[in-house]
């Protein structure tokens, strides 16, 4: 066996044996599971219930008020508005709507006031407003003797649907369902490379403060040791990948099952409607499997592989270059920021234009690439882009991994002090 | 016989701190060979260097005449002053992969191991972690480790450190077995008195540079100072001592005797051992009469700060 492969199998398997790896595995995705379902039943639970007091003095808005899941409306205009005031605390109202007296409907458009304890939420006000406006417009309507009717039948509803130039028919909200997936994606390529580049630099920091290492350069080049470190961890994340998303496909499956059949004929839907829902989510699905899955899995590998290659020389070379972890932190910030830079990017400038100046650069450049290209997958790159993004990211490699090779040849050697940065550049020179 | 181990003129620089300046060593075939210098002197980046950590920046090493290239690891086995294994590997894996690294086969390592294992009585350690051993227990697995591919070069830094006696004691015999077996042994350490009883040949590094190479012996005939350690029991005391400051330098001196005797140390300068008897048998009964042979201590701190 070469030397090489003996590296990489030691810290694979000191990688897998190590408890805290056994139990991110298998506990993690229930975990996941558990914190998205218990995000949905505290969603599914009824807000309680706000009790809004009207005193209104024209008497034509109060009963435009109509009783919500969330919101009661109560008609109080009969009771004094000093008393109301008060009332806001003493009988726990959420709030009170005083509509004053108007002879001219126009001039209450500035003159309606909320008053609340609690700042209202914005959906509630705007929802308020548009009650009172669309009643003002109503009797606007009215005085101008137009027909009310006629007018309503003239609005017209528009809703666009919208269709690829192939012509097959596609569905509004995909661009959130690819966003999503995507953002899961590259989400995890920042958290693996974090992780495990995390797991190469305490390994180095490892063999140092053992004083191991000297032990083990003696028979084999530091290159080779980092770069079966480097290989070796990143197996253990690839196994560990494919764990999950096994895991993930099952708990899918079972989901699927449970919920199938809660949705079966028993529930209390009318036919038509079902079929419709049903239609719907077929299509959704269709379209789930019209996204370019095998790309999107290939590129994540790839992109997982080229991406935690690079950073994790960089976490090779810091750990090589410190004594403990609580010294790596001034050198980590540098390297964490572009990967934050790069999900920032992913979720604000590729969501609004996933073709743009901002997104394409940002898919090129090695440190942001694997995050943001992944994010850019679902919704179609041209393969020339693709593989230009990959071969800068191998290409970055090559020469980050024979940067930090030198960094680390020295630093593995170093003992005692924390290096400044200008040392550390120094010793590339060595 | 021939030398094992030619460093010819190696410099290495870090920055701007000469660490090894035009250093050459030879180091014969079967020998023991004590590599001494004060902390800093520039023993550790020579080893690393001989080990192919670092490269020196001029000169050249030869290998049992060959130039020093990467495969040459695999015959040399080196103990390191900054030792230690992975602590949460259990004993017997962690020794196959280092063997494994040196280039041994699977078999051949867990042959090796086992016979070492059982020379050494620590059989049952096999299945241990290395957190559960002690340090001295730890340093035994290292000196295996080190051993483990039969090297024609062994390069041991401060091997006793952290051993108790007992232990201390076993691995000094090993290392005589070792060189009886025909291995060579670069031993380097402050521990004079291991240099005295081991070394066969020595040099001594101070300040980047070699000041002193040879055969231990020669080495101390080169720093004799042609002094004898005399004791003597004499009547009348003024007069030997007026004797002897006609023709010598003396000085009081200290050994162990179970007479009552005076005891000086006297420089012969240029003179014969057998003048000074004359004159010492003359005055009185002579019971203790050696020639003052430098230790290596001494020759070590007059060197030291001859240079200093």
């Amino acid at each position: 066996m070469s030397i090489l492969t003996l590296i990489i199998k030691r810290e694979f398997i000191a990688k897998v044996r190590n408890k805290s790896f056994i139990v991110m595995t298998f506990l993690s995705p229930l975990l996941f599971v558990g914190i998205a379902a218990f995000v949905g039943y505290l969603g599914s639970l009824k807000a309680d219930v706000k009790t809004i007091a009207i005193h209104d003095e024209t008497g034509i808005f109060a009963k435009e008020f109509k009783n919500s899941e969330e919101y009661h409306y109560l008609d109080l205009s009969a009771v004094d508005t000093k008393i109301l005031r008060d009332s806001i605390t003493t009988e726990g109202y959420a709030g009170l709507i005083l509509i004053p007296k108007a002879t001219d409907m126009n001039q209450l458009e500035k003159k309606v006031q909320f008053i609340a304890n609690d700042s209202p939420s914005l959906g509630f006000l705007s929802d308020t407003e548009d009650v009172i406006a669309r009643k003002i417009t109503q009797i606007n309507f009215e005085n101008a003797k137009l027909d009310t009717l006629a007018i309503k039948n003239a609005q017209a509803k528009v809703d666009i649907s919208v269709a690829k130039s192939s012509g097959e028919a596609t569905l509004k909200g995909l661009n959130e369902i690819k966003i999503a997936i995507g953002g899961v994606f590259g989400y995890l390529i920042m958290m693996f490379i974090i992780i495990y580049g995390n797991m190469v630099m305490r390994s180095v920091i490892e063999e140092k403060t053992n004083r191991i290492i000297e032990i083990i350069i003696s028979s084999v080049k530091p290159f080779q040791l980092m770069m079966g470190k480097i290989i070796g961890t990143s197996l253990a994340g690839v196994l560990q990948f494919f764990i999950w998303a096994l895991l993930g496909m099952a708990l899918m499956f079972i989901a699927s099952a449970f919920f199938g059949v809660q949705a079966g004929p028993t529930a209390n839907v009318p036919p038509e409607m079902m079929e419709q829902s049903g239609s719907m989510a077929q299509m959704y699905l269709k379209e789930m499997w019209n996204l370019p899955i095998a790309t999107l899995i290939s590129c994540f590998i790839l992109y997982f592989v080229g991406g935690y290659f690079l950073y994790s020389s960089f976490y090779a070379a810091i750990g090589a270059a410190v004594d403990n972890e609580t010294d790596s932190q001034q050198f980590l910030l540098p390297i964490i920021m572009p990967l934050i830079l790069g999900v920032y990017i992913g979720f604000f400038t590729v969501i609004n234009d996933p073709h743009g100046t901002i997104a394409t650069v940002f898919s090129m450049v090695p440190l942001t690439s694997p995050i943001v290209m992944l994010m850019r997958i679902p919704f179609g790159v041209p393969w020339w882009q693709l593989v230009l993004s990959i071969v800068i990211l191998f290409g970055t490699f090559i020469l980050v991994v024979w940067f930090a090779s030198k960094i680390y040849r020295v630093g593995i050697l170093m003992y005692g002090k924390k290096p400044t940065w200008k040392e550390i550049f120094r010793w590339m020179k060595y | 016989m021939g030398n094992i181990l030619e460093v010819k003129k190696v410099v290495k620089q870090y920055g701007d701190y000469v660490a090894l300046n035009e250093v050459s060593l030879s180091v014969p075939k079967g020998s023991i060979y004590g590599l001494l210098g004060p902390n800093g002197a520039g023993k550790t980046s020579l080893i690393r260097i001989i080990n192919q950590i670092t490269m020196p920046d001029r000169g050249e090493i030869l290998l049992d005449g060959e130039r020093l290239k990467p495969e040459h690891v695999q015959n040399i086995g080196y103990l390191p002053e900054e030792r230690g294994l992975y602590k949460s590997m259990k004993v017997g894996e962690q020794c196959l992969y280092l063997a494994q690294l040196k280039g041994l086969s699977h078999a051949e390592a867990k042959k090796q191991l086992t016979y070492w294992f059982d020379r050494l009585e620590i059989r049952g350690w096999w299945d241990k972690k290395i957190q559960e051993l002690s340090k001295g227990m730890a340093q035994k697995i290292q000196f295996v480790v080190c051993v483990l591919h039969q090297p024609k070069l062994l390069i041991f830094d401060e091997p006793f450190s952290g051993f108790d006696p007992v232990n201390a004691n076993l691995i000094k015999d090993e290392i005589l077995e070792l060189k009886k077996q025909g291995s060579t042994i670069i031993f380097s350490t402050h521990r004079m008195e291991s240099v005295e009883e081991l070394c066969d040949d020595i040099a001594l590094i101070h300040k980047s540079n070699k000041l002193i190479e040879g055969k231990l012996d020669d080495v101390k005939r080169q720093y004799r100072t042609n002094s004898f350690e005399v004791g003597i029991l004499s009547d009348n005391v003024e007069g030997l001592m007026y004797d002897i400051t006609q023709k010598f330098t003396v000085g009081q001196t200290h050994f162990k005797s179970l007479n009552d005797e005076l005891k000086l140390e006297i420089q012969l300068g240029n003179a014969k051992p057998n003048e000074l008897l004359q004159v010492l048998t003359g005055r009185g009964q002579v019971t203790h009469f050696v020639e003052k042979i430098p230790s290596v201590n001494d020759i070590f701190i007059r060197t030291v700060s001859q240079n200093s």
